[in-house]
This record gives structure tokens, sequence and C-alpha cells, in this order.
């Protein structure tokens, strides 16, 4: 299918579910609304509100916020994350070692630890960050510790054969084959990263996409809620854009980076 | 052909490879393997799937050490790597993140030349492997021809005293195979490395090589025969084969050789284990 026509199927899908949302929420069938707007609200108070904020400018500052905890959460997360897999997966002891710590850690639901970072960190964005952290890590440290450890026999061999030596085996194949994992991580990790603020600011806080929608729903704001609700998915759309950009630059080298995602 | 005068390249005395399975289990894979490789002397080891010619080949590039015996490269014994030597895999062994040009001019630049200079050598071989305007693909925008063009490359530009082949050709096409084995000749003639060349076609490694050891289906596989190759040089590969001592002397090792493949055959189906 052609990426216009593509396109257009896409949004008549938008169209379609708009259209019976607002539909049922507004037209009594059989003299019933099946979707009463006070639980559901309608699409077109929801875009209103969103287009009342746009307009006042009030989303720009918690978009900023959010943007700014998910940002400082990525590159924290994946840079500790690609460093420790790649310490992990060049030591096999200190691997051994910490492995069951490190399977616990992993296997812990993250959002219990948000009320403590709360209390460590205070209301501000550093306790999202931190969320953000222990969401992204774990992603990028799999990735490039199975990287590091999986790289190729045979290219190490030729690598040897080609005279190179313990850093130069860490420059040329170590490092690209870490980095191509990472990367191949990156969908998943920035999506954790926003995941780990907006978790975090529903939670507690006084700014950002996640208070915005808590702050709705304490007064049963349900159009308030479903429109940021809606903003938050247009940024992460957004942001997902900008990684598969990102990735199809850095990974020129791949089979497929070409083709990019759909 | 081959210069006497010089050290022998290669020289495997009483090799033996063994690898051990478990506490009690032991798989000796080659047994004592005795092989020359003079200098300038390019020689071909064909034998059944599975019967240890990669081993070999191995313990002459210094990744294995045998159990026991000796490996001496020109006349000094190996210890680690064997620094003399390039190795052509058989399996795909570029750099996927590095363009064409970047994986020839990498085995330079590991041994400290400049980037330009070692670039600069690295597209005067590209033309001489026939890829000189494919300097800026990535690997996986080759055929599997190039690529081993640019692994034939990658290895010959630090230009190794011997060059180790593990059925380099062995994933191409026939035609693909004929005019990369061609090539080879053509470059090996221009400075003449000591080639140790491994092959389970028995008519290339014929049309290539100066020698042809014949090994024994493994476990405990043998060097079971040595031949010369009585044809002249330069040679076309296509055309050496349509000669009579092409065909005389493949009757002649071929009546060897068929056993031991009906025999690697039978063995490749049993658990290849014995105890120690």
């Amino acid at each position: 299918m052609s990426r216009g026509g593509l396109l257009l199927f896409q949004l008549v899908v938008a169209l379609v579910f708009f259209g019976l949302w607002q539909l049922l929420a507004t037209v009594p069938i059989f003299g019933h609304i099946v979707l009463p707007p006070f639980f559901f609200s309608t699409p077109v108070n929801v875009f209103n509100r969103i287009f009342k904020w746009l307009i006042e400018g009030t989303i720009w500052r918690h978009l900023v916020v959010t943007l700014t905890e998910a940002v400082l959460a990525f590159v924290i997360g994946s840079l500790s994350g690609a460093l420790v897999g790649f310490w992990f997966a060049r030591q096999q002891t200190v691997a051994a070692i910490f492995d069951p710590y490190v399977k616990m850690m992993n296997a812990l639901p993250r959002v219990v630890l948000a009320p403590i970072f709360a209390l460590w960190l205070g209301l501000g964005i550093w306790s999202k960050v931190a969320l953000g952290i222990t969401l992204v890590f774990f992603v990028v440290f799999f990735n490039v510790y199975q990287g590091v450890k999986e790289a190729s026999t045979t290219l190490l061999d030729n690598a040897r054969m080609l005279g190179m030596s313990e850093r130069q085996l860490l420059r040329h194949v170590y490092w690209p084959s870490a980095l191509s994992w990472m990367f191949s991580s990156l969908h998943t990790s920035v999506g954790f990263a926003v995941v780990g603020a907006v978790v975090g600011e529903y939670l507690g806080s006084a700014a950002g996409l996640g208070y915005l929608i808590q702050q709705a729903e304490g007064v049963f704001d349900v159009a308030g809620v479903f429109a940021g609700m809606i903003v938050l998915a247009m940024f992460v759309v957004a942001i997902d854009l900008l990684v598969t950009k990102v990735e199809n630059r850095l990974l020129v080298w791949r089979p497929n980076a070409g083709e990019g995602r759909a | 052909m081959v210069d006497k005068a010089k050290p022998t390249a290669v020289a495997l005395d009483d090799a033996t490879v063994a690898f051990r399975l478990s506490e009690a289990r032991v798989y000796t894979a080659v047994e004592k393997a005795r092989l020359r490789i003079e200098h300038g002397e390019f020689v071909a080891i064909v034998g059944p799937t599975g019967c240890g010619k990669s081993t070999l080949l191995n313990v002459a590039a210094g990744l294995l050490r045998p159990s026991s015996g000796t490996v001496r490269i020109f006349d000094s014994p190996l210890a680690g790597l064997n620094r003399e030597a390039g190795y052509l895999f058989q399996a795909d062994a570029l750099f996927p993140w590095k363009t064409a040009i970047d994986n020839v001019a990498i085995g330079l630049e590991v041994s400290g030349v400049p980037r330009a200079r070692a670039l600069e050598r690295a597209q005067a071989w590209l033309t001489s492997v026939g890829l000189a305007a494919f300097g800026n693909r990535y690997p996986h925008m080759l055929s599997g021809g190039q690529r081993k063009r640019v692994g034939l490359a990658q290895v010959l530009i630090r230009d190794p005293k011997i060059l180790l082949m593990d059925e380099p050709f062995g994933p191409l096409d026939a035609q693909t195979r004929q005019i990369m084995g061609n090539l080879l000749l053509q470059l090996w003639t221009a400075d003449r490395k000591a080639v140790l060349f491994v092959t389970h076609d028995l008519e290339e490694a014929i049309a290539l090589a100066d020698r042809v050891v014949i090994m024994s289906a493994g476990p405990r596989a043998r060097i079971i025969g040595d031949w010369r190759v009585p044809l002249s040089r330069p040679r076309d590969i296509s055309e050496v084969r349509m000669e009579e001592d092409f065909h005389a002397l493949h009757r002649e090792i071929w009546s060897v050789l068929k056993d031991e493949v009906m025999k690697g055959y039978a063995q490749s189906s049993q658990a290849p284990v014995e105890a120690a």
C-alpha cells in the first residue's frame, strides 16, 4: 500500500472512532444515551479543551516539564545501563556475583519505588527522573549485556588475526556491537522514560502531563482526563518519530535500517 | 617456484588436537598431523566434512593450541596468534558497521598507519579486487562474492607472509567461485605467499594448488595423502579442468578420497565421542 493510502486509512480509523464516540455520547438510542457525557465526555469537548490549553498556553509548561524529565531519565538511564552492561559482559565474575540482585531489581514493579523517590528527592523533577532511570536502565543494560556477550566469534577471531589488541577490540568490535543492541532497544527505552515521568507526576508533583491528568481526575473532569491522554499520546508519537529518524541515521549499516518502523 | 633456501613457512609435527567434552570424554579431532608448507607454496587440504580441516587451519593460525606436537612458523615455535598469517574465514567476518573501504583499511590502522594513508592503500586494494566503486557500501549492500573480495583485500592489505583460507568460496555459486579462484591466483602470482587453502571440493583444490593434501574422515583424522599438482602456471581455473593431467590426478586422488567421504557420511550419523 502506498504511503498516502496508508495514512488515509489510518485517518479513517481515527474518524470512525471519534465519530462513534460523539454519536453514542449525544444521540439517544431507544431513548437511552449509551455513553453518558458525565463519565465519557464527548470528543468535541475533549478537543475544545485541548485547543483551550494550546491557545491559553498552559499546556506548554507541563509538556516542557515532562519532556525534561523523560530526556534526563533516558540519557542517564541508557548511559549507565550501557556502561554497566558492557562491564558485566566483559567481567563474567562480576556478572555472576550480581546476577541474582539484577534479577530481583528487574522483577520489582518500579511503581512501588515512586513514593520512596518522592520522599528522598522531593516532589520536583528529580524523583520522576529517578523513576524513569530505574525503568530505562534495565532495558538498555540487558540489551548491551547480551550484545557484547554474543559478539560473533568469527568477527572476534578475524579482528584478532588482523592484529587488534584488546583495546582495539573494545573500540572496533565490542563497542559498535553493544551500541547496535542499545539502539535496537531505543524505542522501548524512550517509551519507558516517558512512562517513568508521567507515572511519577501522577503520584505526586506540581507540574507535568501526569499532574494535569491527575488534577482532572480529582474533580471528575473527564474531558480534562481524555484531553491529557490525547496530548500525551501525540507527544509519544512525536518522540517515536524522532527516535526512528535518529535510528536510521545511526544504524545506516543495518540491513533493514532504511525501512524504518511502521 | 618453491624457494628451498628460505625456511619452511608452516611446519606441523605430530600435531594432535583434542577437545575435552567432559571429565571422562575427550574428542580427538586431528591426530599426529605432519604438514610442511614451503615459502611461496600453495597447498590445498581436502577431506570429507567434519574431518578437522578447519581445526588444522586454526592450529596454524594460533587460534587453537595442539594438545601435543609442535607448530613452527618460519622455523620458530608458534606461541599465541600467528602474526605472520592472514586468515580468510568461511563465514562472513567483515565488520558490518564499517564500509567496505573502512573494512579494508582497518588492517593497517590497527598497526598504526595514519588513516589517510590507510584509506589510500585500501582504495588501491579495492581496485585490485575489482570493487573500486564500492568503497562506501556497507557489507549488507554487497553480494556474497563482493563481500569475499572485500575480505580478501582486508587480509592481503597487511601483506601477511602466510595466507590461511577456510573454504573461503564455499557459500558462493559455481560461476562466482571460478571468478574468485582466478582472482586469488592472479593476486597470489604477484608475490607468492605461502597459502594453506582448505576446501571440500577436490576440483577446486587441484585447479588452484601446487600440492593437494588429503585428510581421512574424523574423528582422529590423519593426513593420508600428499600429491604434487603437475599443471603449469599461470593457470585459468576453468580451462585447466579440461587438461588430461588434471583428469588423471583427479582420478588418482578421488580413488583415495572416495572411501573417506563414505566413512565421513557414515560417522556423521553417529555420536563422534570416545572414551579417553
